[in-house]
């Protein structure tokens, strides 16, 4: 059952947290490089994981869609739904399977509507999941996927005849 | 109908050809049985033949081990009737659902429904590991690349591709209500031709989100089928309108079912339960009466839980008898 921390309330100072961060480790890329991704995620990994873990309640999936899905993490969810909710999520806003705990998706949609920069990555449709990813670095994983070593599959925009509701 | 190549048939069922003819199409649901006693696939099967265009057959509903639902619709296509296979990704990886789905193709299925099933807590089976290799969403857009690319999940071109006519599941009674129509707009992106809804009672806030649904301009590209569930007592009312997650049954039709009894006597029991599947029924056929009137609602999805043989019923009081055939 997810614990998460009340900083999840603050999705907009946690989503530009989460751009300010990306800029700097993108910007480090050359020391990372240099270091090899492989020894670069061991050194980084602990960080992470202590990070997410106390913030968001992180499960290590190694694919994080942090921004995408209010800076909630969804691997929370049950059924570890990466597309939003399923069918029963109780009137009263909570999960079907946790009856005390909120459902992933009604906090992950609410939050997501208070991020300007990211919140409407909500509509994504996210890829099949890879699991070999689980326990990898997913900030080491954005680079292997810029280098060509991971070809995992985009998440694919929505195409709707409305789009007035994130404009 | 977008995305259809005008009037290129997907899988040319007689569901598919129904909603394309633009009839007012219908679909029952046939429960299978918790054992392999197949005398009563044949008895429910008796009570739709001839009155729904399709059978949809549940996968382990309800997270309760029973008969699997392509072997009963193998079954029902050697009947003459046409089945919906659902699946759930709870049960199976990316392997065993395409395996099992290929089969499903060869022994004459074409209709698919794609869903998440419900959690293995509340079946009979709590203890069992879930499986949640994927979720519907993506469910759905393996099987549209299996259909319009002849690939599977790998990218590898299959010795014979299935090219099912792809459905899935809506709830627009649950929150967060607000995100509910963009779910449908991924299922449909994904891949889905037609819908089926949860049970429909609240009927206020269906026709909501089928006016969101038309705002998002989802309704040309989808044929909506509404789900119904006729009540058998106040009793099944009142269970489900507080102890099923996911349904909105309001108080007023909990009322009305409770009214249905209010002049016949506790002990007369018989009277009683005949008096309120009565009622059941004509909420249920009045229900449907008017999803006709909503715009974007192409048929109707009559789930008769162990109650096979009210469907009839329903339908006739409802005027979906005889069926149009095509």
């Amino acid at each position: 059952m997810k614990k998460g921390s009340w900083v999840q309330n603050y999705p907009g100072f946690l989503e530009k947290l989460y751009k300010f961060a990306e800029g700097v480790f993108l910007g480090l890329d050359p020391v990372w490089s240099a270091l090899g991704y492989d020894t670069s995620e061991k050194l980084i990994k602990p960080g992470e994981d202590l990070f997410k873990t106390i913030i968001f309640d992180c499960n290590e999936c190694g694919q994080c869609v942090l921004h995408y899905t209010g800076m909630t993490c969804p691997m929370n969810c049950p059924k570890q739904l990466r597309n939003g909710p399923c069918g029963g999520t109780r009137l009263n806003g909570h999960c079907e399977v946790h009856e005390d705990m909120k459902c992933v998706w009604v906090d992950a949609f609410e939050r997501s509507q208070r991020m300007p920069l990211y919140g409407h990555e909500i509509l994504d449709i996210e890829p099949i999941h890879n699991w070999r990813r689980d326990d990898e670095s997913a900030w080491i994983n954005m680079l292997r996927e810029k280098d060509g070593t991971y070809e995992d599959s985009e998440p694919e925009k929505l195409e709707l005849a409305d789009k007035k509701f994130w404009e | 109908m977008a995305g259809n190549n005008g009037n290129g048939m997907i899988a040319g069922s007689n569901l598919e050809k129904m909603l394309r003819a633009g009839h007012f199409a219908v679909t029952g649901e046939l429960g299978p049985p918790t054992g392999s006693k197949k005398e009563v696939i044949a008895e429910k099967a008796e009570h739709l033949k001839g009155v729904v265009d399709a059978v949809n057959v549940t996968d382990n509903q309800t997270a309760v081990a029973r008969m699997s639902s392509i072997s009963v619709a193998a079954m029902l296509v050697d009947m003459g009737l046409e089945p919906v296979v659902q699946m759930t990704v709870r049960d199976r990886n990316r392997l065993a659902i395409q395996a099992d789905l290929f089969g499903a193709w060869a022994l004459g299925a074409r209709n698919l429904l794609c869903l998440t099933g419900d959690h293995m807590t509340f079946g009979n089976h709590p203890e069992a590991k879930g499986v949640y290799d994927m979720d519907s969403i993506q469910f759905l857009g393996m099987m549209r690349d299996m259909g319009e690319k002849g690939v599977g999940q790998s990218g590898d071109e299959l010795e014979g591709a299935p090219t099912f006519f792809l459905g899935a599941a809506a709830n627009p009674f649950a929150p967060p209500y607000e995100y509910r129509p963009y779910r449908l707009a991924k299922k449909v992106q994904a891949g889905a031709k037609f819908i089926q809804t949860q049970c429909i009672y609240n009927i206020s806030r269906f026709k909501e989100y089928m006016q969101r649904a038309g705002d998002l301009g989802l309704l040309d590209d989808v044929y909506v089928m509404a789900g119904v569930t006729p009540l058998k007592s106040t009793g099944m009312a009142w269970y489900m309108a507080n102890n099923v997650p996911g349904l909105d049954v309001p108080d007023d039709v909990v009322d009305r079912m409770r009214a249905a009894v209010s002049d016949i006597p506790k002990e007369d029991k018989k009277a009683r339960a005949k008096a309120q599947r009565e009622k059941g029924i004509e909420i249920c056929a009045e229900t449907i009466q008017q999803m006709q009137e909503i715009p974007g609602v192409c048929g109707v999805h009559i789930m008769a839980i162990e109650w096979e043989s009210a469907v009839s019923v329903i339908a006739e009081k409802a005027g979906l008898l005889p069926r149009p055939t095509v």
